[in-house]
């Protein structure tokens, strides 16, 4: 007799996050799936009609190309953050000022994105500071192209997500026993090997969500090619907003949209299978 | 598995954290094959000297020597000896068979002597048919199995243990205690037991030492250590006492008993008493007097039990079940603690209760001398 109500109650709850959820999360992706499978109106719009036209277009090869390269550029830059933001967290765990250093990772969160951007613009410009001081030591002859390019783009990307990396590997690292590193040292295993057969498996979960955390809103930036980038570092989610403002073709916009989270969905699907192992441990030790 | 341990040196060793001086001039000795506790408060310096040895930290100056070779410029993974951690430190995402074969898997041990070795550990510590799990699923003393069969899987010279036992509630503290005691008889090698708890240490020692700030106060059996503590924190930190600063003031053999009885002046008790000794004390020496609570004879009424006797009214009875302790302020103004054990009711006869008039006496043997200095203010 209890377990029902109680059951009763938990949904009651759930009610007004279920109901924002379905509104302003389900409906609208629904409506975006909709619309990939229907044929682009004149004017913008969908005329009311299947079809697959929005993804044979999507097949077109410089869409191809823009797609593998927002893939690849996701990848570089997923990983660069995660390369940083493991010796950092771990840093940052072990340190006596831990709450000094979390603080100044996050202190960027207080400014907009954008101005952030436009600050690295200011930083990476052909007479930006990093030219001017290269210039003024004499170190080159030439302003260096710093910024329109794949590089700037994958920099700021990697600026602008690294704390979501660095925080959920803080967590891990924080809540690691580091006397198992000594134990391990004790049964015989080096530096290196410990901390590769004994940390690295309980701050897996860590890494987990610092993959995810950093690959999603990486995969679907838009802003930071937009300002940064410049021909050659188009990514899909400028393609989205191009055919939506500019060619007016809704139904591709819509069908990027549906493969950009797909494709983050199989990605965040697989790394957390790998991740599964590690979290089973997990429960067993709670 | 037999007597293998290794002696160990430890010759001068200082250890400093910043400002703290965590260890400071540290010698001892221990022998193959004993079981060494260090004992201390927290703070002390007694788990810094067992990660010392473990290798997990460099002393400033010393030297430790396992067998007569130093051992210091091995690493952790390459010193003879395994440890027993406090927390146990088990591999959470590794089961009980994972833990025991890790050491094992370093050591490059082949598969099947590998198994061969791991279910023979299994059923050392009588873990069998906990194999394939995982630590969190194991109770407190399961885990402090496989923390012991795992330290003790590659036949280590000197098992260190880091107050193993400390994590654990009391009833199986006792029981696992015991049990330690015999993986120690069985597998002879020299154990190194770290613990705050006097207990502890008293019941398993061979030999143990006492740690304050620092310093090695005392080492010696577990009988030497509580019945001629060398110091007054020694003195306080095993066991309880009566402890009164007094002032020596004669000295004289006693051919009869072959002892020394000296005669002191205890001003808190308002007497002169005598206490036997290993040698003479020079008059007018400053030092304390001591007795134990279970030394002193407890009596209802005044009786007059011969010379030393004290009389009294009880300030305060703490019943414990086997035994109750006994707050005396004596006529003079000192309160005695004592301790009596219960026998049967034909043997004692009435309880004493709270405000009765008693009296008390010990023999001068019972007592004994700290020799440590007391200034004016103590």
């Amino acid at each position: 007799m209890r377990k029902p109500r109680k059951d009763k109650a938990g949904i009651m709850l759930a009610a007004p996050m279920g109901l924002w959820v379905t509104l302003f999360f389900a409906v609208p992706l629904l409506i975006i799936v909709t619309y990939s499978f229907l044929k682009k109106g004149l004017y913008g719009g969908v005329e009311w009609e299947p079809s697959f036209d929005a993804y044979r277009q999507v097949l077109d090869p410089d869409f191809i190309a823009v797609t593998l390269r927002t893939l690849w550029t996701s990848i570089l830059a997923t990983l660069t953050c995660l390369a940083l933001a493991l010796p950092t967290a771990y840093a940052i765990a072990r340190s006596r000022h831990q709450t000094l250093f979390l603080f100044l990772t996050i202190i960027p969160f207080w400014t907009s994105s954008l101005i952030r951007i436009y600050a690295w613009i200011n930083l990476l410009s052909t007479e930006g500071l990093v030219n001017n001081i290269l210039l003024a030591l004499g170190i080159i002859k030439e302003p260096l192209h710093l910024i329109y390019n794949l590089f700037a783009v994958i920099l700021v990307l990697v600026y602008m997500y690294l704390p979501f990396a660095i925080l959920p590997l803080f967590t891990a690292f924080d809540r690691f026993d580091f006397t198992l590193v000594d134990a391990a040292r004790d049964l015989g295993s080096s530096k290196l090997g410990a901390l590769v057969r004994i940390m690295l498996p309980s701050v897996r979960s860590g890494i987990t969500t610092a993959l995810v955390f950093t690959a999603i809103p990486v995969f679907g930036a838009y802003t930071v090619p937009l300002l940064v980038g410049g021909m050659g570092s188009t990514m899909v989610g400028n393609i989205i907003v191009d055919q939506v403002q500019k060619t007016r073709n809704w139904p591709l916009a819509s069908a990027f949209s549906v493969i950009l989270t797909l494709v983050s969905l199989i990605g965040v699907l697989t790394v957390l299978r790998g991740g599964r192992k590690d979290k089973k441990s997990k429960e067993v030790r709670t | 598995m037999q007597g293998k341990g290794s002696a160990i040196s430890i010759q001068h060793i200082t250890k400093s954290f910043g400002s703290f001086k965590a260890l400071d001039d540290v010698s001892l000795d221990i022998a193959p094959g004993e079981f060494f506790s260090l004992l201390g408060p927290s703070g002390c310096g007694k788990t810094t000297l067992l990660r010392i040895i473990a290798g997990f930290e460099e002393p400033d100056q010393g030297e430790v020597l396992f067998d007569g070779t130093s051992v210091l410029r091995l690493p952790p993974e390459k010193r003879p000896c395994n440890m027993v951690f406090q927390n146990f430190a088990l591999f959470p995402h590794l089961s009980v068979r994972g833990n025991i074969a890790f050491p094992l898997k370093r050591k490059g041990l082949g598969k099947e002597e590998r198994e061969e070795r791991v279910d023979e550990l299994i059923r050392f510590v009588e873990l069998t048919g906990h194999d394939n799990k995982k630590p969190g699923q194991l109770s407190g003393g399961q885990k402090q199995r496989v923390a012991i069969a795992r330290a003790l899987a590659c036949e280590p010279d000197v098992l260190l243990l880091d107050e193993p036992l400390s994590a654990l509630d009391a009833k199986l503290r006792q029981s696992l205690l015991v049990e330690l005691d015999e993986i120690h008889d069985k597998v002879g090698i020299t154990f190194i037991y770290v613990t705050h708890d006097q207990g502890e240490a008293l019941s398993v020692s061979d030999h143990m030492a006492i740690f304050n700030e620092g310093r090695l106060l005392q080492a010696g059996t577990p009988y030497e250590i509580y019945e001629s503590p060398s110091t007054l924190f020694t003195a306080s930190f095993i066991g309880e006492g009566n402890i009164f600063p007094c002032t020596a003031l004669s000295s004289r053999w006693d051919e009869e008993d072959d002892e020394w009885i000296i005669t002191v002046d205890v001003p808190a008790l308002g007497r002169t008493l005598e206490v036997t000794d290993w040698g003479p004390v020079e008059d007018g020496r400053r030092l304390y007097f001591s007795i134990r609570p279970e030394k002193v004879r407890i009596v209802a009424g005044d009786v007059d039990l011969g010379p030393g006797c004290f009389h009294g009214i009880v300030d305060e009875p703490v019943y414990a079940g086997y035994q109750s302790k006994f707050y005396v302020k004596t006529d003079e103004g000192a309160t005695i603690r004592v301790l009596k054990s219960h026998t049967t009711y034909l043997e004692e006869g009435p309880g004493i209760e709270w405000k009765d008039r008693v009296s008390v006496i010990w023999r001068p043997a019972d007592g004994y001398l700290v020799k440590e200095e007391w200034h004016e203010e103590t």
